[in-house]
């Protein structure tokens, strides 16, 4: 196994995690900490794809991943302040009670 | 004066558009109305002077002038309108615009008191530009449409107060009586068209009265050998009758004393009555057809059998209504009846002795019995609505000038020697008759009419204005007499009293025309029989001992002076004193005085035959559409109504079921799916995972695939 | 395979596994602080160091501080239930293990690139250079986004009944 596909394979195992943390988090606040999880892995792919692809002078890995890391940035802000707002609201951030969409 | 003929049209068009103008005027636009119709006659008249003029103007050559137009095509035949100006149209457009002047005028007086003053103007114009129209007609399609016209006007005068059922009952019978002789009229000028191709009268000689299309009438013959001519002739001859009130179609004339007194003057008297004469005297030329020609005064020749049918008719007619007037009560009706007798009298004037001799006392006629009518308006106006001779008396000394006017045209009516136009005109019709050479019995019964007519009309004067009032004494303390008023704002305690100006300046005239119209056709000077027959003559006192002049004179005076005298010694000796008093002539003869007054029941006879068949036809009918053509109708809309029922059930439980079911199977299929959304979030994202699981998948190995 | 990089593996394993599962909310933000250490090691071993330490400095510096701020303000520090009654914890476990497989299959099956090569240049300048020029367009975009992010997170989070006193 090269290098490359060992970084790719800690880097799903990560999103793995990450997502079953997401889906099985009560705490609506872990669940986004999962996504923020998930969006590193996604990062740790683009980083080791930019070292062992095949042209590195392009520095398009890092220029993503610089973007990306800004935007979770902006989206953990957010939701994190939706959060606040709907616990506000309902007093609770346990997802479970948050289902007003029910059909 | 050429200029005429093509605008001849005006005359009749000018009152006609009075009419239309004063149909739309309101009710308080009186003087308006009044001006139209008054302004229109005017110069109406005045243009029948001018064509007058004209046609005297043209000696020699041909006098009828004619201005023909196309109307409308139908195939490859026109059918083709006019208007004629000959001698006969000329007399008749002048004495029908002057006559009815002079009775437009009167009648601002006698209609003041009315509501309905515009709309009766509006009819009297829309009569007299009908009634002019069939004057200057020369299609007998046009004529037969201004006569149709004609006679809806008078159905609308006579039922002018419509809310008396009496009126309404008598306008109802004045139509449909004129309409059953009228049916003779369409058939004779239907086929008068089929056989000679054209219903004009004149036309460059191919019209339907000119030689060409006669000698071919003539030459064919239909059923008892009657020449199409004459065929034609009786059936336009039915038309006639009914207009002009001959035995059988008579009855409407009597009951159209309904209508106002102008109206009875006008239409009933002078003019509208006189349009079927006038008929047969336009279309004599067909009638005459196939006999020799017959010349002013000579009757020795045989005539056709359409001209025998009028003679013998108008004599009974003449007989027949002379009869009856003599056994009257009530004022106009004694004049209708009189009427009656001296429209046979025309008509066996026409049948005996020629245009001229029938168009002679027409003319002579008009002027005196519209006199009459108008002076009988003007007792009634005085009187304050009461008809009933009995209950007049003694006006003489109340109206005079209606008294005076009254007599001359009483003594013209009358035919009082010499100076009278009646006693010329009458003479004329007798001296014909005398020497008719198919039989002598229209002169006897002829002359026999005059001793009558005499006679009832001395009866009238006397009744009403000899002696004393007999109206005052009883009419206070009687309600039945208030509602035999005509005029329902007056009342009996009315005080007698002669009629405005506007009233007696028209009798004025008319009394001098009934004296003095009489002198342009005496046989000395025979100016009129002249004009309308094409001859030249002379004044020549010689002509009085001319064949059966003088002997005629002498034996019509002296039933004349019989017929006053009776009249004197039964009624004038001693003045009637009270209104109950009987009938003199009832006195003595009370079966045939109620016979008489009873009309000889003809009235009696058709209600009981005629009224009674058509009223059980109608019955059948009534009962025929009720019950099948009803029925019909209806099964089809129980059919139909059993369809929309079966559609709507249709409707309601299939398809709209159907929608619904349908509906509900939508939304029952969202609300199961529905439950899908949990309103997890994390459900939502393991669907995506799985989702990812699956796009991985078909990605690796879907390609391979 | 190097050693190095297996240590920094199992670290962030642990960390993001600790991260997942423990019940106390603070210890699960500690606990990816730990993980997000353990990734900024292994940008740094792969050479981009700008992103390593832009890593340290916006991840653990700021969204895991952003993190522990929101459960304290939600007052969630206490110890909370296990996601063990949650119902469908099981299926979520299951959803994610099945991923992990897919996505290892197909890392593992597919076509492998030379091992040697050289290490590339990722100077801050060329950063830099790249960012004001190649990238300058979603660079604007980036500083928009924050600005609007930033007000909307304030204004979403606001506390309003203050303002309504």
């Amino acid at each position: 196994m090269s290098s490359l596909q060992s970084y790719l394979i800690l880097s799903s195992l990560l999103f793995s995690i990450g997502l079953a943390g997401a889906l099985t988090r009560r705490n609506a606040i872990l669940v986004l900490i999962g996504i923020e999880l998930m969006l590193n892995a996604a990062n740790l792919n683009f980083i080791a794809f930019w070292r062992y692809g095949p042209n590195p002078e392009a520095l398009t890995g890092i220029m993503f991943t610089i973007f990306s890391i800004s935007i979770a940035a902006a989206e953990a802000a957010v939701g994190l302040s939706i959060i606040l707002a709907a616990y506000r609201h309902s007093r609770t951030t346990n997802l479970d009670q948050m289902n007003s969409l029910k059909g | 004066m050429t200029w005429i003929v093509p605008y001849l049209w005006l005359v009749p068009a000018l009152p006609m558009l009075a009419a239309g103008i004063s149909a739309l005027l309101g009710r308080r636009s009186r003087a308006t109305a009044a001006a139209l119709a008054i302004g229109s006659m005017a110069i109406s008249f005045l243009l029948s002077l001018g064509a007058l003029i004209h046609v005297l103007t043209s000696h020699g050559g041909d006098r009828i002038f004619t201005f023909n137009f196309r109307w409308f095509q139908f195939g490859n035949e026109w059918l083709k309108l006019g208007w004629v100006l000959d001698p006969l149209t000329a007399v008749m457009l002048v004495m029908v615009t002057f006559v009815g002047l002079l009775i437009f005028l009167y009648s601002i007086g006698y209609m003041a008191h009315d509501d309905n003053f515009t709309r009766f103007f509006c009819f009297l114009a829309l009569f007299a530009g009908a009634m002019l129209g069939v004057v200057i007609a020369n299609s007998l399609l046009l004529l037969f449409m201004c006569w149709e016209i004609v006679g809806l006007t008078s159905y609308l005068l006579i039922g002018f107060w419509y809310h008396k059922p009496e009126a309404a009952a008598a306008a109802k019978k004045a139509f449909i009586v004129t309409r059953i002789g009228d049916l003779g009229f369409l058939l004779g000028m239907v086929w008068l068209y089929a056989q000679s191709g054209t219903l004009l009268f004149f036309d460059s000689g191919v019209g339907c009265l000119e030689s060409s299309s006669l000698t071919h009438l003539v030459a064919h013959t239909t059923i008892l050998g009657l020449t199409v001519s004459s065929a034609i002739g009786i059936l336009i001859f039915c038309g006639a009758a009914g207009k002009s009130g001959q035995v059988p179609l008579h009855v409407w004339l009597p009951d159209a004393m309904e209508g106002p007194t102008p109206v009875s003057a006008l239409i009933h008297a002078a003019t509208m009555v006189a349009a079927g004469v006038f008929l047969i005297a336009r279309i004599y030329p067909l009638m005459a057809a196939g006999a020799p020609l017959m010349s002013a005064y000579a009757g020795s020749l045989s005539p056709t059998i359409a001209l025998q049918v009028v003679t013998w008719v108008g004599a009974i007619t003449a007989l027949f209504g002379a009869l009856i007037a003599v056994a009257q009560f009530d004022i106009k009706r004694i004049l209708a009846y009189s009427t009656i007798s001296q429209l046979g009298y025309m008509m066996m004037g026409l049948g005996v002795g020629g245009v001229a001799v029938g168009m002679f006392h027409l003319i002579t006629h008009a002027f005196f019995k519209s006199l009459l009518f108008l002076g009988a308006g003007s007792v009634i106006h005085g009187c304050a609505g009461e008809q009933d001779i009995r209950r007049m008396g003694g006006l003489h000394k109340h109206m005079r000038i209606t008294f005076y006017t009254y007599t001359a045209g009483m003594l013209a009516l009358c035919g009082f020697p010499l100076f009278f136009s009646g006693f010329w005109s009458k003479d004329d019709i007798l001296r014909s008759a005398l020497t008719w050479s198919v039989s002598r019995a229209p002169f006897y019964m002829g002359a026999f009419g005059a001793l009558l007519t005499a006679f009832y009309m001395t009866r009238q004067v006397f009744y009403v204005f000899g002696g004393n009032n007999r109206l005052v004494a009883t009419s206070h303390d009687d309600p039945a007499l208030a509602a035999h008023f005509e005029d329902p704002h007056h009342h009996a305690a009315h005080h007698l009293h002669e009629s405005p100006a506007v009233m007696t300046v028209p009798l004025v005239i008319l009394a001098a025309f009934a004296i003095l119209l009489g002198f342009i056709g005496t046989p000395a000077w025979p100016w009129f029989q002249s004009f309308l027959d094409g001859t030249h003559t002379t004044f020549a006192f010689s002509a009085f001992s001319g064949l059966n002049v003088l002997p005629v004179m002498a034996s019509s005076s002296l039933l004349v002076f019989c017929g006053l005298g009776l009249g004197w010694a039964l009624y004038g000796h001693r003045p009637i004193q009270s209104t109950q008093a009987p009938d003199a002539l009832g006195a003595i003869q009370p079966s045939i005085f109620s016979f008489l007054s009873h009309a000889f029941y003809v009235d009696d006879l058709y209600r009981a035959t005629l009224i009674r068949l058509n009223t059980w036809l109608s019955k059948l009918c009534d009962w025929f559409d009720r019950w099948v053509w009803n029925g019909a109708v209806q099964t089809i809309s129980y059919f139909v109504v059993g369809i929309a029922h079966l559609d709507n059930f249709f409707d309601a439980a299939v398809v709209n079921s159907g929608f619904d079911e349908g509906c509900q199977g939508v939304s029952r299929g969202g609300q199961i799916l529905s439950l899908l959304q949990g309103g997890q979030v994390q459900s939502y994202m393991r669907i995506i995972g799985c989702a990812l699981i699956v796009l991985v998948l078909y990605l690796l190995w879907g390609a391979k695939i | 395979m190097t050693a190095s990089f297996m240590i920094l593996a199992v670290l962030t394993v642990a960390g993001t596994a600790a991260t997942m599962g423990l019940r106390n909310a603070v210890h699960c933000v500690l606990a990816l602080t730990l993980g997000f250490t353990g990734v900024a090691m292994l940008y740094l071993q792969l050479g981009a160091q700008f992103v390593g330490f832009t890593q340290i400095l916006v991840y653990i510096g700021a969204v895991a501080i952003l993190a522990v701020f929101a459960i304290m303000m939600t007052h969630n520090d206490q110890p909370m239930d296990l996601p063990d009654s949650h119902s469908a914890w099981v299926a979520g476990c299951i959803v994610a293990v099945t991923v992990f497989a897919v996505l290892a299959r197909a890392i593992v099956s597919s076509a492998t690139t030379p091992q040697s090569q050289p290490q590339p240049a990722a100077s801050v300048q060329q950063i830099g250079d790249a960012l004001m020029h190649r990238f300058v367009l979603p660079l604007e975009i980036m500083g928009v986004l924050l600005t609007a992010a930033l007000i909307g997170a304030v204004v979403i989070a606001m506390d309003r009944r203050e303002e309504m006193k």
